[in-house]
């Protein structure tokens, strides 16, 4: 089922212009806050009606202004997740569950209850009241509730923005797993790098009320063109599996043939996972370094060199790995020579590195 | 309890608890309806509605009374009309607490409203995307959200019902068994030789009734927000 969007809208001195289509999987709307990505998730939901537009999810047809019609956010069936969690208070964390049950069609396949309480890790709070929750449970009951309502779509507006790093890294495998053990398409809203780097299958970048970048989280990232967040949200996603747990508290993984140490990470021996390594902390060598202290060394080949205003610039080179871009300054790439072609080496420390980095 | 009041004082104090209930429950879904309307609605004549609401509150109630006599009375319009239907409110307990319900309506109808304002409308627009129709929205969340506003305004409603005396006196007169309620006793009691200590009694009567509602809203409050949680 693919989500369809196209609309326009005018709000003061914001006027907002996008149209993209969203596959299967997460498809992240990317962009700094004020990029208009918060009125474009409203819109999907229904919460708010654009100036022009049609949406739509696979051949039904959520919104089109052209023929005057625009169904109300009730008659959507898209799960959307908050960034706060808005339970209801109340209600019991069972009862919030259930809500949307008794509105779902009777022909919905209902979401097990059971499945999705364990998924979700919420099986010893279901009698709680949300006040007596933690800002984590409270968003992983949240992301229950709306998957307990049969929807046809997920829709979610920075649901991490409100918890701390820590309970950040508590939620983003919930959505990992919603995005691999159920079939529902999801629509997140986020500006972070490593959420997009973690999550998206599909990455559209908006700036100014404009889609400027639609691509997978690799392309879009590696390049410093109109990324959201500008030079600090590029870097490299590199996709590896683990090869083995070592015993001095490292992660080898396997990255396109190369090995790339890690702090232990938790996933299996030959499990697939997603590194995010951001650009900053690559360093750059012509030839292999010898005697120093970071592990990771990946070899490969200049393929593209950006100039910014600033005395930094971004060098990417083609590893075996992947992708790898490099942010360096502009002094440091003319002391080396550097030109596109050349052959160079990447050097990454292993505890540049962190857990939410790493996704499955 | 029926032999420490006279027959009479018994009388005015059953009619007044029976007046003050309908009163309470015949504006309750009005009340709501019109402070869910001026909480939330934006239509012309809001403001004009707002006033006509707390109009019985800052006329006298003679006034109020007056008015109710002439567009309710068997010769007004409005009265006129019911009586085709064998409602009648002239002279006639019913009437009483017509005069009851419409001095305690603004009392009731602030207190909703602030409670409706007071309500998160994101849990709303929540329940809307879980598939909630406006009407459930209404009874699932926003109703249930303002239960402590809801009690404290019927409360005030029904406290003003029983106190309510000139508004009354002037629309439904003061007929003992009618329309004698416990405040035009009093008043009656004080106007005849030797009526003191019938008067006293039913005052004695009225502050433990008005302390009972007072204590009874506070603890129906205190459990709902309970239930409803600190956020």
């Amino acid at each position: 089922m693919t989500l369809s969007v196209h609309l326009t809208h005018r709000r003061d001195d914001f006027s907002l212009d996008v149209s993209f289509e969203a596959p299967p999987g997460v498809t992240v709307l990317f962009g700094q806050s004020g990029s208009g990505k918060t009125t474009v998730i409203n819109a999907v939901a229904g919460l708010l009606r654009p100036d022009n537009g049609r949406i739509s999810v696979g051949d039904w047809l959520l919104c089109d202004t052209s023929q005057g019609m625009c169904l109300p956010p009730h008659k959507r069936r898209l799960g959307y997740v908050f960034q706060e969690a808005r339970l209801f208070p109340h209600m019991t964390v069972q009862q919030n569950l259930r809500y949307g049950q008794r509105f779902a069609p009777r022909n919905a396949r209902p979401e097990d209850e059971a499945r999705v309480t364990e998924m979700l890790g919420i099986g010893h709070l279901l009698s709680r009241r949300p006040s007596d929750l933690s800002g984590g449970e409270k968003q992983r009951v949240a992301i229950g509730r709306a998957l307990l309502a049969s929807p046809k779509m997920i829709l979610a507006d920075e649901p991490l923005a409100s918890l701390d790093a820590d309970r950040k890294e508590d939620i983003l495998p919930y959505f990992e797993r919603l995005r691999d053990e159920t079939d529902i398409p999801i629509l997140y809203v986020s500006h972070s790098a490593a959420e997009v780097a973690r999550l998206a299958t599909t990455v559209v970048a908006l700036h100014e009320g404009r889609v400027t970048r639609i691509g997978s989280a690799a392309e879009v990232l590696s390049s410093p063109d109109h990324l959201p967040g500008g030079v600090r949200a590029a870097g490299a996603v590199l996709d590896a599996t683990v090869r083995q747990h070592h015993d001095d508290g490292l992660t080898e993984l396997n990255a396109g043939g190369e090995p790339l140490f890690l702090p232990r990470i938790p996933q299996p021996v030959g499990q697939n996972v997603r590194v995010r390594i951001a650009a900053h902390e690559v360093l750059l060598s012509r030839g292999r370094p010898e005697g120093i202290s970071a592990l990771n060394i990946l070899e490969g080949e200049i393929t593209a060199l950006h100039s910014g205003g600033g005395p930094g610039m971004m060098v990417t080179l083609s590893t075996p790995a992947g992708l790898v871009p490099a942010r360096i300054t502009k002094r440091s790439a003319q002391a080396m020579g550097l030109n596109v072609g050349d052959r160079c080496t990447a050097v990454i420390k292993t505890v540049a590195i962190a857990p939410i980095d790493i996704g499955t | 309890m029926t032999d420490w009041l006279s027959p009479q004082e018994w009388q005015a104090v059953a009619l007044s608890l029976r007046v003050s209930f309908w009163a309470t429950l015949v504006a309750l879904p009005f009340g709501i309806l019109t402070a869910y309307a001026l909480a939330r609605w934006r239509f012309p004549g809001r403001q004009l509605l707002n006033g006509l609401v707390h109009l019985p509150l800052i006329l006298p109630p003679v006034v109020t009374g007056y008015l109710l006599l002439l567009g309710f009375g068997t010769q007004g319009p409005i009265g006129g009309f019911l009586e085709n239907f064998g409602i009648v409110f002239a002279f006639r307990w019913s009437g009483a607490a017509l005069a009851a319900g419409v001095m305690g309506f603004p009392l009731m109808t602030r207190a909703i409203r602030i409670s409706i304002e007071a309500v998160d409308q994101k849990l709303e627009e929540a329940a809307g995307t879980l598939g909630a129709s406006r009407p459930m929205v209404f009874l699932t969340v926003t109703l249930p959200l303002i239960l402590p506003g809801v009690l404290a305004g019927a409360v005030l409603c029904f406290a003003k019902a029983m106190g309510e005396f000139g508004a009354t006196i002037t629309f439904v007169s003061n007929i003992p068994g009618q329309t004698q309620t416990l405040p035009s006793a009093i008043y009656a009691f004080l106007q005849v030789p030797g009526g003191e200590s019938s008067a006293i009694r039913l005052v004695i009567v009225s502050i433990i009734v008005a302390m009972g509602a007072l204590i009874v809203s506070e603890w129906l409050a205190h459990k709902a927000a309970k239930r409803v949680g600190g956020s």
